[in-house]
């Protein structure tokens, strides 16, 4: 009966499709070994933020060949695609599969806030380097024993960044933003700042994350108002101010960091210079330790650093540190944490150490594009020039963190617009 | 050539293969238990599609907003009533079952009247607005953040622990396929069939067509929901990534590449897309060329899916074999 062999055959084939994969698991390595999973977009709108992200800690571990303080260094990255499900899965796998101590990054504050409870629920070190969602840090901050941030939340920028815009004599600002948790976060710092000091928010509109036609939102900006805030990620970054140019509209533009960041500052034009954004860190800084890290960075991938090569790469000269204590061995996730969360580290931004609930204190710079020469290099290109820094920012500013934490997490309706019009 | 065993070996068969991913599992490692589960999850999803588009005809491009449906349900009563976390957990499978019909049987409205590319359109659209409320209704979605679930639920068995969980969600599946095939093959499932054969005939023989199709899409809603359910307890986050398009195509695919009309077909096809999407992916970048290619070649060469193989193979034996007499009476001749 050949019908009944070939039937048999193929149904085998099923089975054998369906219990695929079965018993492909590694075995954890030496004791020696550090085994770190980071999750960047490598494919997607975001892959060239994702590949920014690589470098960076990538340069780091060159640097040092692999090696932190005797613990060889395995280097494993996921693609999350910039998307927060997706992220989930790829630590599925690097913490069942690939056994790793700690995963790093994800980019999105919403991956971030998707991330940090599989860290709770797998008990698994999770240094988010990148997302910036505030509560990680702090409502919930007790949720997530086993995070440690060593970027920054997105409202701590633009906390001193509203208060400088009062010193700048601007009282009626219209903001525009993409519509998800980072966009919401950043303009509700802005806000809080800038109304604590006088200044009025007189709209907030939302485009959606990736719009990169803004025809539909640039007529509805009140003419009225003195300037505008705008908060763009990836490809928003770069469309949003040449329409904003092109639509004739020539009122001072104020931006969160990722709006003017330097993955996207060299395809811009001359529409962006005046622009003023506010971040813990610039390629334009001129310490002796950011040159030196711009000259490296520039030389192995031929481009600026941006804050999310500088990010990573501070948080694996981090992680560096915290191995220098333990001679190479791993102290166990909670005393790793313990351990991250204690640096002190003179960084590629600045002093940079960690408040009590393991976010970033650090400088925040006051940034102009303008065109100009740089670091040794004979061209003359555009940089996020330092006009003024508030030394040590924490992410509760001079609110008071009892005060702070009492208030809801920014959102597209906190703080309300009292002076929408 | 007449197999009156055919059914019964088919039985067998399945019976065996799924017995074996019941019995190797939990022997492999915890992310292949992780994986499996997946698998499952989507082969509920992807068979509840096959009851439209194998059996009934209807390409729907919407079925991820059912599973999106049942997973937002799950979330919000979870997080913010702390319901169905302990015995309550059968509540809301029933509920994410109640909710995914419901959904259909509004959608089912707009969508039945249409046929072929049409419904097609319409169903990618209704998807779409599913996907719109999971985005833009922050106050209750929790917009693009999604929700985080807490733990999984506990009712003397804790489905926190993920290999429990997979019995369970293997159980669900169990019931989901021998559900679903006592449906296609009742005497309302063979009209189903008749539907897709020929409906002008169908209906000039007196069946009411337009119920038969409306209530198959609401059966398949139902199903689709119980995938929610399971895919936000399997996750511990529901996110409107997971409604979006490409779910409904994912699903639409599985069913393709296992074989329309066949049931098992999906699950196959869910078993193998899960198995590229997340394993290949973590090997290549480029996997996704290969999930390509692979689609492209069914389509192209098993127009049946992967589940029509041993049929063409047992074609393709009798006509050789059938050649070969000939050509022994050719020589014979001579």
């Amino acid at each position: 009966m050949s019908s009944g062999i070939a039937r048999s055959f193929s149904w085998g084939v099923v089975a054998a499709g369906l219990a695929f994969g079965a018993g492909v698991s590694r075995d954890a390595g030496a004791a020696q070994e550090l085994r770190i999973g980071f999750l960047a977009p490598t494919t997607g709108i975001f892959a060239q933020v994702g590949k920014d992200m690589t470098n960076g800690f990538q340069l780091y571990l060159d640097e040092v060949k692999g090696d932190f303080a005797g613990a060889k260094v395995k280097f494993i990255v996921e693609d999350e695609e910039g998307k927060p499900p997706v992220g989930v899965r790829k630590v599925e796998k690097l913490i069942r599969q690939d056994k790793v101590h700690m995963f790093i990054g994800g980019l999105l504050a919403s991956t971030g806030y998707a991330l940090a409870p599989v860290s709770t629920r797998l008990k698994t070190v999770y240094v988010a380097s990148i997302p910036a969602a505030d509560d990680l840090t702090q409502r919930d901050s007790a949720k997530f024993p086993y995070l440690v941030r060593t970027g920054w939340t997105s409202s701590q920028p633009n906390h001193p960044f509203g208060e400088w815009a009062c010193e700048q004599g601007y009282k009626r600002i219209a903001a525009i933003a993409a519509d998800y948790a980072f966009g919401h976060e950043v303009v509700g710092g802005f806000q809080k700042a800038f109304e604590a000091c006088g200044g009025r928010i007189i709209q907030k509109i939302w485009p959606p994350l990736g719009t990169i036609d803004f025809g539909p939102f640039l007529p509805a900006i009140k003419k009225d108002a003195d300037a505008i805030f705008t908060l763009m990620v990836g490809p928003m970054s770069l469309q949003f101010p040449k329409q904003l140019a092109s639509a004739g509209i020539k009122k001072p533009v104020l931006g969160g960091g990722t709006s003017y960041d330097e993955f996207v500052l060299p395809s811009m034009g001359d529409e962006v210079i005046g622009h003023v954004s506010a971040l813990q860190y610039s390629a334009a800084l001129e310490t002796p330790q950011n040159a030196a890290f711009v000259k490296k960075y520039r030389g192995k991938y031929g481009k600026v650093p941006s804050y999310y090569s500088e990010s990573n790469y501070t948080t694996a000269q981090m992680i560096h540190e915290v191995m220098k204590r333990t001679k190479g061995k791993w102290p166990g996730a909670q005393q790793f944490v313990k351990l991250l969360a204690s640096v002190k580290l003179e960084t590629a931004r600045g002093p940079v150490r960690l408040d009590e609930m393991k976010n970033p204190v650090h400088n925040v710079y006051i940034r102009k594009v303008e065109r100009k020469k740089l670091h040794g290099y004979d061209k003359d290109e555009l940089w996020n020039s330092v006009i003024k820094t508030y030394p040590n920012v924490g992410q509760f500013w001079k609110f008071g963190k009892n005060e702070f934490l009492k208030q809801p997490v920014y959102s597209r309706d906190f703080p309300p617009c009292k002076h929408c019009e | 050539m007449k197999d009156g065993h055919a059914p019964r070996r088919k039985l067998l068969i399945v019976g065996a293969a799924l017995l074996a991913v019941l019995v190797i599992t939990p022997f492999s490692g915890s992310y292949v238990i992780v994986l499996v589960t997946h698998a499952l999850i989507f082969a509920i999803l992807a068979m509840s599609l096959d009851i439209l588009l194998g059996y009934t005809g209807l390409p729907s491009l919407g079925q991820a907003a059912y599973l999106g449906m049942g997973g937002y349900l799950t979330a919000i009563l979870a997080t913010r009533y702390q319901f169905g976390l302990d015995w309550t957990f059968w509540v809301v499978v029933a509920l994410g079952m109640l909710i995914g019909a419901a959904t259909a049987a509004f959608f089912g409205l707009f969508a039945i009247r249409a046929t072929g590319v049409y419904f097609l359109m319409i169903t990618l659209a209704l998807g779409m607005c599913v996907w719109g409320l999971a985005y833009r209704w922050n106050s209750v979605t929790g917009g693009d953040n999604g929700i985080v679930l807490p733990p999984r639920p506990d009712f003397g068995i804790q489905l926190a622990d993920d290999l429990t969980f997979f019995y369970v969600v293997f159980g669900f599946f169990l019931a989901s396929l021998v559900m679903m095939t006592i449906l296609v093959g009742s005497p309302f499932g063979r009209s189903l069939v008749g539907i897709r054969e020929n409906e002008l005939r169908m209906r000039i023989l007196g069946y009411n067509t337009w119920l038969h199709k409306y209530i198959a899409f609401i059966i398949a809603g139902a199903f689709g929901g119980l995938a929610g359910v399971l895919w936000a307890h399997a996750h511990g986050l529901v996110s409107p990534e997971d409604v979006i398009l490409a779910t409904s195509v994912d699903a639409l695919l599985m069913v393709v590449l296992g074989g329309p009309g066949t049931l098992v077909g999906g699950a196959l096809g869910a078993g193998i897309v899960v198995a590229l999407r997340e394993y290949l992916s973590t090997l290549v970048p480029w996997w996704q060329y290969v999930l390509g290619g692979v689609y492209v070649l069914t389509i192209l060469y098993l127009p049946g899916g992967l589940m029509s193989i041993p049929e063409r193979v047992r074609r393709w034996r009798a006509q050789s074999r059938g050649a070969g007499v000939e050509k022994s009476l050719e020589s014979a001749s001579h």
